[in-house]
């Protein structure tokens, strides 16, 4: 009993660091974000203002484009990526495949870049003068060059674009090593039945990878919802408000325009919100099909 | 038929290699032009290195922030390592009701985006600098701390713990070895490469940290790397051939970590979704 109850104390003893900056780092500032969501004013002048911050966010039209914003982005670009790594780590798990490992490592590379980096270079590539357009109008396929960032769709597609260049590589890595785990003898079986490619992808290959793809949809979009280094770097959020997302919102909310740190913490709620609903419908879509 | 499909498959593939390698060509090939040749498309390598390199030292500090960055993830991913190995070997070897439920907390904590608890904890760290300056705003000490204790380490840890043989433990508590005895002695060695996957995991994140080190490190002598690449691009007349050498400068230290450990890398990020 004396040694249990010791390699208890030890236990929490190994824990202890963890459980103290979590709660220190994560939730206390939860509980503070919370409380800060109910108050207003400037800078640390604060006060408590009941729910004025919640019904601001209705009539607030850069909180409801930086909303829109991050919900196309979300919902064009997590799709897309999830498909595209999907078909990606298919053809590579093809063993007759010829250099396979020249393939993955290049369409995995760009996952080391950091994030700023690669988007002042997106920014670089779609400028004015930016290679996209040098080429485009020398191979004549545009008379002129388009100023793309300063285009309100355009803008979005070059920063959906850029977070598919960047993130496909990786969300590919899980599912070519979930496929090494999957015994090649159904695809077998699936042939010899008169399965075709595309019938194997989505009765095989999708069913079987489904709690891999649901970790990556779920991280996906958490990491899309919180985007901010990219707006930030290619766009700066414009043109007006066309590419703003709820992250770079709240930045200038609280560092950029007179600091409202109530109201930027009643904006940062919101992605709260969106994380828990959205990864509750992933769990539940993907729960329902394993019936 | 068959034929037909593969050559598409080879093409398909090449054309996605190409699309994933292109920036980083044209940004290796840009160090070594001039910024007009750059916005000319030139695709070959020119002479302009050496000046790209004196204009970027002469425009920037940058051997302070490449200082600042490399302390900044020398030391997140030795404390990141050393807090999540404990708390992963912890929670596994010593499992009880209450410390599932305390892992099973801990994790929610990966649902919480960092926008929501920003201004909370650049708030914490503006009060606290008047009793602890050497942890407070504007510290680099200040741009380590929040980052070092991240649920998904410790869920990392514990996963490649369970794969630890338990007769190494009980080997060492009859040679005497007291716990944490156990876990320096005979766990740390024993999971070298589980360290190096989240090591390389670690510092990538923390090197290429942007928003926090934002938003707590103010004076242009205490900048990281992604701080200044940034600022570099902000400018009205960017000279691209220079941006350029800054962001192959910047990138380089990843990329070096990725190439010589691209297994372990690859080990790091499947050990946190094996079952």
């Amino acid at each position: 009993m004396g040694h249990l109850l010791k390699k208890n104390t030890i236990g929490w003893f190994f824990i202890l660091i963890s459980v103290l900056a979590i709660g220190l780092f994560y939730f206390y500032p939860m509980i503070q974000a919370l409380l800060l969501s109910f108050q207003s004013g400037m800078g640390a002048n604060l006060q408590y203002v009941g729910l004025d911050n919640y019904v601001r966010l209705w009539n607030d039209p850069s909180f409801m484009a930086a909303l829109g914003n991050t919900c196309i982005y979300l919902i064009v670009q997590v799709p897309i990526m999830i498909m595209l790594a999907l078909v990606f780590s298919v053809l590579l798990n093809d063993t007759t495949l010829k250099f396979k490992g020249l393939f993955r490592t290049a369409i995995f590379l760009p996952c080391v870049t950091s994030l700023v980096a690669y988007s002042v270079i997106f920014k670089y590539l779609f400028g004015v003068d930016g290679l996209v357009n040098y080429f485009l109008v020398k191979l004549g396929w545009m008379t002129e060059a388009i100023n793309w960032l300063a285009d309100p769709l355009w803008a979005k597609v070059i920063i959906i674009l850029a977070i598919t260049w960047r993130w496909t590589g990786y969300n590919m890595i899980f599912y070519l090593s979930a496929l090494q785990n999957v015994d090649r003898t159904i695809y077998e079986a699936a042939r010899i039945d008169g399965a075709s490619n595309l019938q194997q992808f989505f009765h095989i290959t999708v069913p079987m990878l489904k709690p891999i793809i649901l970790f990556t949809s779920i991280t996906s979009t958490i990491g899309t919802l919180q985007i901010f280094d990219e707006v930030m770097n290619i766009t700066n959020g414009g043109p007006g408000n066309a590419t703003l997302s709820i992250s770079q919102y709240i930045y200038f909310l609280s560092f950029k325009y007179t600091p409202d740190f109530g109201y930027a913490a009643t904006v940062s709620y919101v992605i709260v919100v969106l994380i828990v609903v959205l990864s509750i419908i992933q769990f539940r879509v993907a729960g329902d099909r394993n019936d | 038929m068959i034929k037909i499909k593969r050559i598409f498959t080879y093409v398909f593939l090449s054309i996605a290699s190409l699309i994933s390698i292109f920036p980083f060509l044209w940004m290796l090939v840009s160090m070594t032009n001039s910024s007009v040749d750059v916005t000319k498309g030139r695709l070959l390598p020119g002479t302009h290195f050496i000046e790209n390199l004196k204009e970027l030292f002469a425009t920037v500090d940058l051997i302070p922030a490449f200082v600042n960055s490399t302390i900044i993830a020398f030391v997140t991913t030795f404390l990141t390592l050393l807090i999540a190995s404990l708390a992963g070997y912890g929670f596994e070897m010593h499992r009880s009701r209450g410390k599932d439920f305390v892992f099973n907390l801990l994790l929610l904590s990966l649902m919480i985006p960092f926008a929501a608890i920003m201004i909370p904890l650049y708030r914490f760290f503006g009060n606290i600098t008047s009793v602890f300056p050497a942890i407070g705003i504007d510290t680099l000490s200040a741009a380590i701390l929040p980052t070092v204790t991240t649920a998904f380490f410790i869920f990392f840890f514990r996963q490649n713990t369970k794969m630890f043989p338990k007769e190494l433990i009980e080997a060492g508590r009859i040679d005497g070895l007291s716990e944490l005895g156990i876990f320096f002695r005979i766990y740390v060695p024993t999971m070298k490469t589980t360290y190096a996957a989240a090591a390389i995991i670690a510092f990538m994140n923390s090197w290429n940290n942007y928003l926090w080190p934002l938003v707590i490190l103010q004076s242009p002598e205490k900048k990281t790397i992604p701080l200044l690449i940034s600022n570099l691009g902000a400018g009205y007349a960017p000279d691209y051939g220079v941006i350029m050498t800054a962001i192959v400068i910047a990138t380089l230290p990843t990329a070096i970590v990725f190439f010589f450990m691209q297994k372990h890398f690859v080990a790091g990020m499947m050990g946190s979704v094996k079952g």
